[in-house]
């Protein structure tokens, strides 16, 4: 994974809720067994609106999406993170995040940065009379900036130490668990015998 | 101070505590299916890795499998090259599969319960949202992403920040014809979709206990639409009479001291969870979703609500669009929303006891001249049984179509979708904008109310029905 220490980049304001991963990606993008190309099937429903934020040229460059709370709830599929990736997402900031989405985030570079809920109204209102523009995220110091002068947006976000420091370092999740084999192995002497098998040895 | 269920079966299955970091979980079962798996694999070939415990983990096609014609080649291409892929991965990597056509296939997590794979106090996981499903036996079962699938299979562990622990009691029992699936819509209502959000539930109380497995499985599968990371129920005898001869049930001494423990798998009296909900079952009706998230339902009595009366400003934009996507008017009675298609099945309600209980209120009847029946079994097993109890006869006869075992129509990856502007009144779990075809409207429903629908063609519960001479005729 490709370390993650901070961004600058266009923000792209999503003004909906509960936004599952059906809609980030519907299903019939999933029968592909490829890790990319997915950003054809991102929002692709909303897509085909004109009006949509993402057709609108001046969001063309965006990179940081804010959207509303409850965004990446539902189906565990990690296309949805891939589809954003593959878009050219790097940050989606939402005031909650579905839970599986959130961990799938973390395991493939995407950030997902937990905001207070007015937070996320100002931004859009920032976005709303600046269209395209720019969002500026440090992970490392979890804080978040747009805009200049008094109107200036500076706020912190909230991520888990342990994403964070995997993000910032951008290390390999199975590598660091299987230098821990040892402890999986002693673990696994110890497990009781009647614990079922889908194979009979 | 003790402990709760969840904090026992946690406990058991950590394989490395160290503070500042997530507990690495030793996972029992890692369930797979055609969608999510193939990049994990290919994960696996790129670094030279292997699946650690090929004998704790079980492959099954569902998702994409069609559900006629299933003994002919799967037409659509994209489809047929991911279950050929899951194929070809099962027999690289020496990982047992029940692919279309075998005895076993159906739905991943109808399959495991009936193998007798699923047992109290296991780690469940699969790259499916509804593993939630296996907490119905006392188990801890959760959906992963796909980078997840990878390192399941690579390490036989995951690494997970232990969540918070809630009660959600129902006191009192479910009236007649109110089901498992009317409670957990009506708590999901109650909460929201984010009200789960951080905490393994614990479902208890007195309605919870009486429901059969099958209900509790429904309760437990839609955890997750509510938020939760898993939903989970504490083993009794009916968990215990449930699991007992299946096949990869513990057998002998090995039943006995399984038993043993499983008895053991219950929330301590001087445990304390971090949040409880108490609901009252004797309050509850049939249940049924207006708009496109599975919190936003009323009860079958109720009308459609008047985005206007929501005090949250994001619920009643949510409102808003959701009454747009679905085509409805505030203030129409939900009685009188006509449907196009009833789809009977899922991981929610595709089991033997939904089947029989949509067939007694079929039997004797016919399906309304405009509406579509679509019943799918869970399972090959489910559709066997169902056959063998002449529940199929029953179906047909109503003019319902009867069909072989997949996810189908619950999210439309099979050829089993929507039309766009079709209406369906499904027992699966998710009304998402989309989700059983693109531009089709779903409302969510309880077998009998699906069944009592499909009859009358618009959302009904079966104390709507004529009476039939059929109904008494055995007794």
């Amino acid at each position: 994974m490709e370390a993650f220490t901070s961004h600058t980049g266009v923000g792209v304001p999503l003004r909906r809720s509960n936004v599952d991963t059906d809609q980030i990606i519907p299903a019939v993008y999933l029968k592909r067994v490829s890790r990319t190309g997915f950003e054809d099937g991102l929002f692709s429903a909303w897509r085909n609106d004109p009006d949509f934020v993402l057709n609108r040229p001046e969001y063309a460059a965006g990179t940081v999406l804010v959207a509303g709370p409850d965004f990446g709830t539902g189906s565990s599929r990690e296309h949805a993170v891939w589809a954003l990736m593959d878009y050219g997402f790097r940050v989606v900031i939402s005031p909650r995040f579905g839970d599986i989405f959130r961990g799938n985030s973390g395991k493939a570079g995407l950030l997902a940065a937990r905001v207070d809920e007015k937070v996320v109204q100002r931004l859009w209102d920032f976005l709303d009379d600046n269209p395209g523009g720019v969002i500026s995220v440090d992970l490392e110091s979890r804080t978040l900036k747009a805009g200049d002068g008094v109107d200036a947006i500076e706020d912190s976000f909230d991520i888990d130490d342990y994403t964070r420091w995997r993000l910032l370092e951008g290390l390999d999740d199975i590598g660091i668990t299987l230098g821990h084999a040892d402890d999986i192995a002693a673990f696994e002497a110890g497990r009781p015998s009647y614990k079922p098998q889908t194979i009979r040895a | 101070m003790g402990k709760t269920l969840s904090e026992k079966v946690w406990d058991e299955h950590v394989v490395r505590s160290v503070a500042g970091e997530p507990d690495l979980l030793y996972i029992d079962l890692h369930l797979i299916h055609e969608v999510t798996s193939p990049q994990a694999f290919e994960g696996l070939r790129l670094s030279g890795r292997t699946v650690r415990r090929p004998d704790l983990t079980l492959a099954t096609e569902d998702h994409n499998v069609p559900t006629i014609d299933w003994d002919k080649p799967i037409q659509d291409p994209v489809s047929r090259t991911q279950v050929e892929t899951l194929r070809q991965n099962a027999e690289e990597f020496g990982v047992r599969l029940h692919p279309l056509g075998d005895l076993d296939q159906g739905i991943v997590h109808v399959v495991g319960p009936q193998l007798g794979l699923t047992q109290p106090g296991m780690t469940i996981v699969c790259g499916d949202s509804h593993t939630s499903t296996h907490g119905a036996f006392g188990a801890i079962a959760f959906g992963i992403g796909t980078s997840e699938v990878e390192h399941v299979l690579a390490t036989q562990t995951l690494p997970q920040a232990k969540p918070r622990t809630m009660a959600v009691t129902i006191t009192g029992s479910l009236p007649e014809g109110v089901t498992a699936k009317d409670l957990v819509l009506t708590l999901i209502a109650h909460t929201g979709t984010g009200g789960g959000q951080g905490y393994i539930v614990e479902y208890r109380g007195q309605a919870i206990e009486e429901l059969s497995m099958e209900g509790r499985m429904t309760v437990c599968n839609m955890s997750i639409e509510w938020g939760a990371k898993a939903g989970l129920i504490a083993p009794d005898q009916k968990t215990f009479d449930y699991i007992e001869g299946r096949p990869e049930a513990p057998q002998g001494e090995e039943w006995d001291a399984a038993v043993a423990y499983w008895k053991t798998l219950v929330t301590d009296d001087d445990a304390e969870y971090d949040e409880e909900i108490v609901l009252d079952a004797g309050t509850m009706t049939p249940f049924v979703t207006w708009g496109t998230n599975p919190g936003q339902g009323v009860p079958l009595s109720d009308a459609v609500p008047n985005p206007e009366d929501f005090d949250d400003a994001q619920d009643r934009v949510a409102a808003e669009k959701a009454l747009q996507y679905m085509a409805l008017e505030a203030g129409t009675p939900m009685r009188a929303i006509k449907v196009d298609t009833v789809f009977v099945g899922s991981c929610t309600n595709g089991r033997i006891e939904d089947l029989r209980a949509a067939a007694e209120i079929i039997k004797g009847r016919h399906v309304d001249a405009d509406t579509r029946l679509l019943v799918v079994p869970g399972s090959v097993r489910v559709r066997l049984q169902a056959e063998d109890e002449g529940l199929d006869v029953i179906f047909k006869e109503a003019g319902a179509e009867w069909r072989g075992a997949g996810c189908s129509m619950c999210l439309g990856m099979n050829p089993d979708t929507l039309q766009p502007g079709e209406r369906s009144a499904s027992t699966s779990n998710r009304n998402f904008e989309g989700r059983q075809g693109k531009g089709g409207r779903t409302h969510l429903v309880s077998v009998p109310v699906a069944a009592a629908t499909a009859i009358r063609g618009t959302l009904s519960s079966p104390a709507d029905l004529d009476p039939t001479t059929t109904i008494g005729a055995d007794s």
